[in-house]
């Protein structure tokens, strides 16, 4: 094959192009460079707390609140808070560019146009099914990885072995997106429509006659199908989380209860999901969030075709690939809207568990 | 923060060395290139370029792998007759990552920009510098009208061609045309009626005359385009091409529209596609690379793909007119019609005007560098100066003809003028929906409607 020779022959003649004496003496430079800035940077703030710790009597505590704070709220704000409101801002706007006939250079000029960007959004039917699918995600991956996970967290719960079949379940956690989707994409999921099958759920319906099947072409199916990764990486999160929730309900209160003569099934609703209620929002929440940002998967397996395409990859494609900032930044802002109830409501409960222990 | 700090310190030490470099070969005294008084022997073909001593260029561009260690030894004997350092960056990110070098005030001294359409969008932010003469010389000495265009914006010239390929090819096995008595077709309609026989006459269970595959990644849909293209360019011409292009002819138009039907005719029929793997609805999901190899299974007869293809055969595999597999160009709609092919290429734009830079921006523009990097294989390019016989394998060489024949109506892949949004976007998508069975008018309001 020409594509294993072409790789051989870059093998080769790699190790000569990178080692001569410049490279090295490049790199010894970017090093020095790198240890002196860093040796600057310790040097600068401990310059700072000291003069912070020299301020005597009642001012002290302000002031040092104050200079811990600042640099904080600084990076805040020029990280995040300004390019939120930069964002938002440009979603209202037009931005043309007009060439030079002679030249070629633009000149670049930014019309306000309220809410037409938001109005595409909603109306494009292309687009709504973004915003559809990013709702689908939303909704089923934090419903099955939290309900996967805690129908399983309490079946190995004080079950021989437990330590070994939690950690078969949380290793997908540490696998990246793209990792786990290059894993379904093109080993699981894999479809010839003639010829041998070479994907794994497809070598195994073909095993017992069944017809291939095109997980990643069946809409509305497929956008199911790439959930499903989600959902396999997510479990082992929930899962841990609850596992540990649900070993801190007293054990007083499981065996009052079986006293009052409440069987397994009775407990387990009564007793133990009232007791872990407040982790079971916050693994809820924290999923969802995950779900909203979804964007990985999608870019990887099937990058947007067949109506499988989410908000965070549109965004990105809008912005970077066709240039249309403003109608990529009118995305951010509704990505933002959706995600900022549940982020407050994440918050409060993650207080509440905090009260709670 | 430890990032944040770096950044800027490399970049200080980075501009230091690049003034170091500058203020060496000014004391150096190269004003008087030309004389060639300081070069080593062998170095005639590079007295025009000067000597400058510790000067170096930074090359930055797509190409990376074996392609980009070939640019780099093409760029060496140039190297040792000028003492010009050349540096050669290359990124798979390039397309974004060009802009945001050019925003953050850290362009590189040459980009090889692959496509026109992107050279506008690099130009308008005003950080390319106008081709210096030499480069303007070559390329009037050495390109056609056509390819002088498209390194030109506005009325400016500011990027000479440098590499090209010819897409439109039409692969197939000269042993079994050989075989069953089948003749390379001249015209479309003889295209067709051959495409009918091989239906009738068949083959194996999973023959089907055509192979098709479009899946490529992020970009999948290309070569879907690649068909509309050549049948724009044969069915109605170069004007309407240009007209299309720029967005006067609609996707909606009957020109256009005629365009895509007669890609469905054959692309939409489950007796015509797709060899060995299936009916039009595998089209997508087959790799680019890997659908044209059913030819060699005997699963089909025609497949429709640009010229470097041929390094998708692999070993043992003889590309030539009496070998394994060859090509014939898509043909015109009339046998007498004028020559016409699509096709691609790249464009050196320059971002400043230092001597070192020029001297390297007029040496990629020159014939000896052409015939110095065909030589060295795998790609071919459209200077006229470049002997064919340097090109490493027959269908390169039958390209090189093709692009410097006289009357060759050369046109760039439509999609890679285009706007981003449709060229690399909605063109995609629905020339995938097209073969997946949305109906046509759909399809092309689709494209029209993503137009900005």
């Amino acid at each position: 094959m020409p594509s294993t020779e072409v790789l051989a022959a870059g093998s080769r003649s790699l190790p000569t192009a990178g080692l001569d004496a410049d490279f090295w003496a490049t790199q010894g430079q970017n090093l020095m460079f790198a240890a002196l800035a860093v040796l600057a940077f310790i040097a600068i703030i401990a310059l700072i707390m000291y003069g912070a710790d020299l301020v005597k009597g009642g001012a002290r505590d302000k002031v040092q609140l104050v200079v811990l704070v600042t640099p904080v709220l600084a990076l805040l704000a020029v990280g995040l808070i300004y390019p939120a409101l930069d964002t938002t801002w440009l979603s209202f706007n037009k931005i043309s560019n007009e060439p030079d006939p002679t030249t070629g250079i633009y000149t670049s000029t930014m019309q306000f146009v309220g809410l037409d960007n938001y109005q595409f959004a909603f109306t494009d039917p292309t687009m709504r099914r973004t915003i559809l699918n990013t709702f689908v995600w939303m909704i089923l991956v934090p419903l099955l990885s939290t309900g996967i996970g805690l129908a399983y967290a309490v079946f190995i719960d004080k079950a021989k072995g437990e330590k070994v079949l939690k950690s078969l379940v949380f290793m997908p956690m540490a696998i990246s997106l793209v990792g786990a989707s290059v894993i379904w994409g093109n080993i699981m999921y894999d479809y010839n429509q003639v010829g041998e099958q070479t994907g794994m759920l497809n070598a195994l319906r073909a095993l017992v006659g069944l017809d291939p099947y095109n997980f990643l072409v069946d809409n509305p199916w497929n956008t199911f199908w790439l959930i499903v990764i989600l959902v396999w990486i997510q479990t082992g999160f929930a899962m841990v989380i609850l596992s540990a929730a649900i070993k801190g309900v007293p054990v007083e209160l499981n065996e009052a209860a079986s006293l009052d003569g409440a069987n397994a099934w009775q407990s387990f609703w009564r007793i133990t999901i009232p007791s872990i209620r407040s982790t079971i929002v916050v693994v809820l929440t924290t999923i969802t969030i995950m779900a909203l940002k979804v964007y990985d998967i999608v870019r990887t397996v099937t990058q947007g075709r067949d109506g499988t395409d989410v908000v965070a990859n549109r965004m990105y494609v809008l912005s970077f690939v066709e240039g249309r900032e403003a109608l990529g930044a009118a995305l951010a802002v509704i990505l933002f809207i959706f995600v900022i109830p549940v982020v407050v409501y994440n918050v409060r409960s993650l207080n509440k568990v905090k009260e709670t222990h | 923060m430890k990032r944040r700090f770096i950044g800027p310190v490399a970049a200080a030490t980075a501009a230091g060395l690049v003034l170091a470099g500058c203020s060496s070969d000014g004391d150096g005294g190269e004003e008087t290139p030309g004389t060639g008084g300081s070069q080593p022997a062998g170095c005639e073909d590079y007295s025009d370029y000067g000597t400058h001593d510790g000067a170096e260029v930074e090359l930055y561009g797509t190409i990376s792998g074996v392609e980009a260690e070939q640019l780099t030894e093409s760029i060496v004997p140039f190297e040792d007759c000028t003492g010009i350092d050349v540096q050669y960056n290359g990124s798979d990110e390039f397309e974004t990552e060009i802009n945001i070098r050019v925003e953050g005030g850290n362009a590189p001294d040459l980009a090889i920009i692959p496509q026109p359409g992107l050279l506008q969008r690099v130009v308008g932010t005003g950080a390319v510098v106008a081709a210096p003469e030499a480069v303007a010389a070559n390329v009037d000495e050495f390109w056609s009208e056509d390819w002088k265009n498209y390194g030109t914006v506005g009325e400016t010239f500011y990027a000479a061609p440098l590499m090209a390929s010819v897409k439109g090819w039409v692969w197939y096995s000269p042993t079994e045309f050989a075989d069953k008595g089948y003749e390379v077709p001249t015209t479309w309609e003889e295209l067709m009626t051959l495409t009918e026989t091989m239906a009738a006459e068949g083959g194996s269970d999973s023959y089907k005359p055509w192979c098709i595959g479009f899946e490529s990644g992020t970009a999948t849909g290309w070569p879907g385009t690649d068909w509309i293209e050549d049948l724009v360019l044969r069915q109605q011409g170069p004007e309407a091409y240009d007209q299309w292009v720029a967005g006067d002819l609609d996707f909606t138009s009957p020109e256009i529209t005629e365009a895509f039907e007669s890609f469905g005719a054959i692309a939409l029929n489950p007796d015509y596609v797709n060899g060995g793997l299936g009916d039009s609805a595998s089209i997508v999901d087959t790799a680019f690379q890997e659908a044209g190899l059913q030819i060699l299974e005997g699963n089909c007869s025609l497949h429709h793909q640009a010229s470097f293809y041929e390094a998708q055969w692999g070993e043992g595999v003889t590309v030539a007119e009496d070998g394994d597999v060859w090509a014939f160009l898509t043909p015109n709609v009339n046998a007498d019609d004028p020559a016409a092919v699509t096709g691609g290429g790249e464009f050196v734009a320059a971002f400043n005007d230092e001597d070192a830079t020029q001297a390297l921006q007029a040496y990629l523009s020159s014939d000896t560098w052409a015939n110095n990097r065909v030589s060295i294989g795998g790609v071919i390019s459209a200077n006229k100066g470049l002997d064919p016989a340097n090109a490493g394998s027959e269908i390169g060489r039958a390209s090189i003809e093709i692009l410097q024949g006289e009357d060759t109506v050369f046109r760039f892949d439509a999609s890679d003028l285009m706007p981003a949004e449709v060229g690399s976007s909605a063109f995609w998508t629905s020339i995938n929906d097209y073969v997946s069975g949305t109906p046509l008018d759909t399809v092309l309001s689709d494209i029209e409607n993503a137009w900005p």
